[in-house]
């Protein structure tokens, strides 16, 4: 039985939000003018205030060697969290438990000083990070090599491309040996290469048998890196357990994608007097609407409108974005007979499929139009109609075939491969 | 677990508790588990300080002169009052450099929090750490500048008397001082971010009323004043701190007001406590509102 690293019982944090000031910090001016004012006023109408709790009665353990991610939209909790962890701020209430040496990573290069050199920033930044001398003495070409700044250590930070203070400044953090590692999303910076390698060192932390807790909007990397995820929403757990199922249900509870969208009782639905938009939705091959397909699965897509001029003539047209707003891909209808025939007024329906292993995992945001070709003309062109998410269950199926670790490019396809030997 | 056994800033293995109100239990414990950052923040301050090399030491060098300067100018223009056998410009050096000191301590220190304000939001640490590393620049500053008084006392022929061996209380004294009002306005600056503007008032009014370009024999020995004027001259804390300077430097040529002279200390130490409960107060809520 493993140990105990982290008891997190009851845990909540609350903020004071006060309705008549935008700033977060008080001017004293204000404090005098405010004072002031009060001289004249009623107490009703005082300042309001009102309670904002970030986090509320969250509990949970985590044994030591556990990874676990810790997911939710934006706002759910989850840096509130980790600051809570990392002392950063207090808790309003409950109480967490820390077995072990706590290093926190919120940030990569918290504490670089752009006027020092890289040689004096690994020890500065060391320090904030809780090594001593020593301790980065040690550790200090195992550093510089894996940030493969050899030769610019002397000069100043400032001078460093983006990608190398990136990689210095995540470097010395790798290096630290904390019986429990607090990471933060830093991974979403650097190239993709030196993310391969962050990702590597992570794993290669987690199999020493430290503890990791790792928030990230990016599914693939949870589920690469944790065993077991924490599904927070609106400050509480919502979920805890295995990382797969946990994501799952993120994914389809629609906290990430919207994979259904309306406009029929829309005062302004997209399109004009020619053709309105009604709605958008994803669905699988049986027309049941879902928002997240395995790469294997087809993906239907169907778009509902109304024809309000009889006898125009038109197509219909999908984009497709990745998570890095990169447009995987562009449909137009060019095949279905009815694309050059004049429509009657009234209801339209239109589905779309896309092919089993084309897309990559992530989230995918689908945009809708209704043009016509001759003249050039755009009905309507919905950019972010609605999303959905493609999974890899890695059952070696896919163009992945055994392989898990980061497989980068916009798309999936299975290709064809042949080998032979040469007579 | 081989990683247990690593020391961290000199610590085995810990068990953290966290509750609301936990920060205060171990405050002072942590601040000396975490005293490698504090003399890392320190070195990092004089690196920058002095990384340009001709700015920065010119600065150092060049900022007691011109106050030096100006204000024997003053006393001069004024005919302040010399002891016996004291040049002009010696008088008003031992007085510059705790002053320069002083105020250069206090203000790096009350805007230090802010300027350190990343760091506050991302790691963990006593907060106090950061303004009393600002101070240690201002030390090395100090020394550079004693050393231009030494050099000034070797133009003149001027040995210092046997005091001097007291200087360092003295030091201490003005740091102290330094430190208690730095803390203070550090933790307000973090809430009222406009008080920034009252510092460098505060240290331009506190020229005026501090004994730099006079002597406090001149205010003491005033027959005209009335004496309540003297007690609240006495309170500004640097009297204390000048006073004795020149006690150490000057010796008897320059005797201390002794009550005068005790109060000033008072005031000190009050300041220091003063800004250290108010910092610990504030010190909590920094991240969330910084």
């Amino acid at each position: 039985m493993a140990e105990e690293m982290i008891r997190v019982e009851g845990l909540s944090k609350s903020y004071t939000l006060q309705h008549r000031k935008a700033e977060r910090y008080t001017a004293l001016r204000d404090v005098i003018t405010e004072g002031a004012r009060g001289l004249f006023r009623s107490k009703g109408d005082a300042v309001s205030s009102e309670e904002f709790f970030a986090l509320r009665d969250v509990s949970f353990s985590v044994k030591a060697g556990d990874r676990l991610g810790i997911i939710g939209r934006n706002g759910a909790g989850k840096s509130t969290l980790l600051k809570v962890l990392s002392r950063i701020t207090e808790p309003t209430k409950g109480r967490i438990t820390l077995n072990g040496r706590v290093a926190s990573l919120l940030e990569v290069g918290t504490g670089f000083h752009p006027e020092l050199s890289g040689r004096e920033n690994i020890y500065l930044n060391g320090a904030i990070l809780g090594m001593g001398r020593a301790e980065i003495n040690a550790k200090f070409d195992e550093i510089v090599a894996f940030a493969e700044v050899e030769r610019f250590l002397d000069t100043p930070v400032k001078r460093y491309s983006s990608g190398m203070y990136v990689r210095l400044a995540f470097a010395v953090a790798a290096h630290l040996e904390p019986e429990i590692l607090v990471v933060d999303e830093v991974l979403a910076v650097g190239d993709s290469a030196f993310q391969k390698k962050c990702l590597g060192k992570m794993e290669d932390v987690a199999g020493q048998g430290r503890t990791i807790l790792f928030v990230s909007h990016n599914m693939e990397t949870v589920l690469r890196l944790c065993d077991r995820a924490l599904l927070l929403d609106g400050g509480r757990v919502a979920q805890d357990g295995p990382t797969e199922a946990v994501i799952r249900s993120y994914l389809n509870t629609g906290s990430g994608a919207n994979s259904e969208r309306t406009w029929k009782d829309h005062p302004r639905p997209p399109g004009g007097h020619g053709v309105q938009l009604r709605s958008v939705r994803v669905h699988d091959a049986q027309g049941r609407g879902k928002a997240t397909f395995e790469v294997s699965e087809r993906v239907g897509i169907t778009m509902e409108y109304e024809v309000l001029t009889q006898g125009d003539v038109f197509t219909h047209s999908f984009n497709f974005h990745n998570e890095e707003g990169l447009n995987i891909f562009n449909t137009h209808d060019t095949v279905s007979p009815l694309r050059k025939s004049p429509r009657t007024k009234g209801i339209w329906s239109t589905t779309m499929w896309i092919q089993e292993h084309l897309l990559a995992e992530g989230i995918v945001t689908v945009g809708a139009a209704i043009i016509k070709v001759e003249p050039f003309t755009i009905y309507f062109q919905e950019r972010d109609a609605v999303s959905f998410t493609v999974i890899d269950p890695m059952r070696g199926d896919s163009a992945r075939g055994d392989y898990t670790l980061g497989f980068p490019g916009a798309v999936r396809p299975l290709c064809a491969w042949e080998t032979r030997p040469l007579p | 677990m081989g990683i247990a056994s690593r020391t961290f800033h000199g610590m085995a293995q810990q068990r953290t508790v966290i509750e609301p109100g936990t920060a205060d239990l171990h405050y002072w414990r942590d601040l000396w588990t975490y005293r490698g950052l504090f003399w890392f923040l320190a070195w990092r301050d004089i690196l920058v300080r002095y990384k340009q090399t001709v700015i920065g030491i010119a600065w150092s060098v060049l900022r007691p002169l011109l106050t030096l300067g100006a204000m024997a100018l003053i006393g001069w223009l004024f005919d302040s009052h010399i002891p016996e056998g004291v040049p002009r410009l010696i008088l008003v050096a031992a007085a510059t450099i705790p002053w320069t000191f002083f105020s250069s301590a206090m203000s790096e220190a009350s805007g230090s929090l802010i300027a350190n304000s990343n760091l506050l939001t991302k790691v963990y640490f006593p907060r106090l750490i950061v303004p009393a590393s600002t101070i240690i620049v201002c030390l090395i500053d100090f020394l550079v500048s004693f050393v231009i008084l030494l050099v000034l006392m070797g133009a003149y022929r001027f040995a210092p008397s046997s005091h001097i061996l007291f200087l360092p209380l003295f030091l201490l004294l003005a740091l102290i001082t330094a430190l208690g009002m730095g803390v203070f306005i550090a933790a307000l600056n973090v809430k009222y971010r406009d008080f920034r503007y009252v510092v460098p008032f505060m240290v331009q009014f506190g020229l005026y009323i501090s004994p730099v370009a006079f002597s406090s024999s001149d205010v003491f020995n005033h027959p005209g004043l009335p004496s309540a004027v003297k007690w609240i001259y006495a309170m500004n804390p640097m009297v204390g701190v000048i006073d004795g300077f020149r006690w150490c430097l000057l010796g008897g040529a320059s005797p201390i007001h002794l009550p005068g002279f005790l109060l000033s200390v008072a005031i000190s130490l009050l300041l220091l406590v003063i800004g250290l409960r108010y910092f610990r107060k504030m010190e909590r809520s920094f991240a969330d509102v910084i």
